[in-house]
């Protein structure tokens, strides 16, 4: 008995000493990984707009061209919307088949060789990946939408884009919610990878902090716990979300 | 008003409009009937070009609209359309779908809108839902809202396509009596509906359609009470014998 609690006593000296060369001991926690974390919140944020914008955009291209192009007039219209929806679905084919590290890595050292900043790439790289996703969410969300609710906006003489714009994409946005919601939590994961192209994020702080003092575990599991709870928490704020706009449907 | 020249339309290789010319003048209520299938919405979607004729001309209040040169937008502001479906907003109230378009396309103020809008409320009688949500709505109230959003922009001519036909049966009177409102006020109307009673008050003129033409047409009591052609006569028949 004595012995079980002296050895106890014993771990969780170790466990203390640990604890401090990894955190505390020059500000290790605080610079690594605090520093981090800020990082991966910058470029998941920003990767995630530029991911919906341009998603949206390729999205409208892809739908406009499937439902409105056979009622256009030939012409140079049509053959130029034609021309976009076949490069947004070699974007959407291309971007989908190739593993995110491998497009940051030639984003990085191939394409962008003159920007020397890993988290401006990143976000390049993270938002044109999560635009190809979010294009096929949007696209899917808008033919969810009933074909009645643009004859109907049509019919009163709204043009094309301001019937998406005021009567589509609203509804097609709260049908995608949830989904964008889960796109967003990916992107948020996915981003530890960023430390290929010299981005210190969360992943590469701690991956920094195990270098330094020649001890994986607590630097790891203290990555592991600060995703874990991130992503625990956007899960809950998001439900209670989805649940406020669900709510407002039965109005 | 409406002028219909040679018109036809194809779906691919399927003719489904061979040939209408037809002349509807201001404030004329004409009511289209005939079987399913035989074109009757095809060719009011024509008339706002939401289907695109393929040859022959729609002259709309003296301007040609089939020439390709003509301003869709423009044109689809003077002709309101009600559909079976109705096709309210979901995400907008019920002032909200009405007071749209004239704020999007006429640059009316809000306050405007929701005067005009109220207004229009009060013409289809339902003040005490400018706040509800057309999920809380009746089909039969929905359908009064439609209409209500379709005159909001001061048409000239108002198209139906079956306003009825997803009612419940208690629920079709509040709907026929306000387009026989609108029909008392001189407004030109083109509404499919097999609503013989409806079509026989307040139609000047009454089209039967069956296989992509206009078979036979006059007044209500020519074409219901002295159908000339054998399958008016069957068609008649067939509808009185479903009541
Ligand atoms: N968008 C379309 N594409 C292909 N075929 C169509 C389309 N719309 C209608 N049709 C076809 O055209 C024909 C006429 O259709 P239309 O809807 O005009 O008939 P209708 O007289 O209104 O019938 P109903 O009483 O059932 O509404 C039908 O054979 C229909 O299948
Ligand atoms: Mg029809």
């Amino acid at each position: 008995m004595n012995s079980l609690w002296s050895s106890l006593q014993l771990w969780w000296a170790g466990f203390q000493d640990k604890f401090y060369v990894c955190f505390i001991e020059d500000d290790r926690f605080v610079r690594y990984m605090l520093s981090g974390l800020g990082v991966t919140f910058q470029v998941t944020f920003f990767a995630l707009i530029l991911g919906l914008a341009l998603g949206v955009v390729v999205a409208m291209i892809r739908v406009t061209h499937d439902t409105a192009s056979a009622n256009m007039r030939p012409g140079p219209g049509r053959f130029l919307l034609a021309l976009l929806n076949t490069i947004c679905k070699i974007f959407v084919t291309v971007i989908r088949g190739i593993p995110v590290v491998v497009q940051l890595m030639i984003w990085y050292f191939v394409i962008l060789i003159s920007i020397r900043n890993g988290i401006v790439v990143g976000i390049i790289g993270f938002g044109i990946n999560s635009a190809a996703y979010v294009a096929e969410i949007v696209r899917a969300g808008i033919m969810s939408v009933d074909h009645g609710q643009m004859e109907a906006g049509r019919s009163l003489g709204l043009n094309y884009i301001q019937t998406m714009r005021y009567i589509i994409l609203p509804q097609a946005f709260k049908n995608i919610l949830p989904t964008i919601c889960n796109e967003f939590i990916a992107l948020l994961k996915e981003t530890a990878v960023i430390g290929y192209i010299a981005s210190t994020d969360l992943t590469k702080g701690a991956y920094i902090i195990v270098g330094r003092v020649y001890e994986a575990f607590l630097p790891l599991i203290a990555a592991a716990l600060i995703y874990l709870l991130i992503v625990m928490l956007l899960s809950w704020l998001f439900g209670k979300l989805e649940r406020r706009l669900r709510a407002s449907d039965q109005r | 008003m409406i002028n219909v020249k040679e018109l036809h339309k194809y779906f691919g290789k399927l003719e489904v409009l061979k040939g209408i010319s037809e002349h509807i003048h201001p404030g004329e209520q004409v009511v289209i009937i005939g079987a399913s299938g035989s074109g009757k919405s095809t060719f009011l979607r024509c008339l706002n070009l939401l289907e695109m004729p393929t040859s022959g001309q729609i002259i709309i209040d003296g301007e040609e609209i089939t020439n390709g040169r003509h301003d869709v937008n423009q044109l689809r502001q003077k002709m309101g359309m009600v559909f079976q479906q109705f096709n309210l907003f979901p995400h907008y109230d019920t002032l909200g779908n009405i007071t749209l378009a004239p704020i999007k396309l006429l640059h009316m103020s809000r306050a405007e809108a929701d005067e005009l809008g109220m207004h229009l409320l009060e013409k289809v009688g339902l003040t005490d839902k400018a706040h509800v949500y057309p999920a809380q709505l009746s089909g039969g109230q929905k359908q009064r809202v439609a209409i209500a959003r379709a005159l909001a922009m001061n048409p000239k001519i108002m198209l139906f396509d079956e306003p009825t036909s997803a009612l419940d049966p208690e629920m079709v009177g509040e709907v026929l009596k306000v387009m026989a409102d609108l029909a008392a006020e001189g407004m030109t109307m083109v509404i499919v509906s097999h609503e013989m009673g409806f079509a026989r008050e307040v139609a000047s003129r009454v089209f039967f359609m069956d296989g992509g033409i206009i078979l036979e047409q006059g007044t209500p009591d020519a074409v219901f009470n002295h159908p000339q052609e054998l399958r008016t006569q069957e068609f008649l028949a067939r509808v009185r014998e479903s009541k």
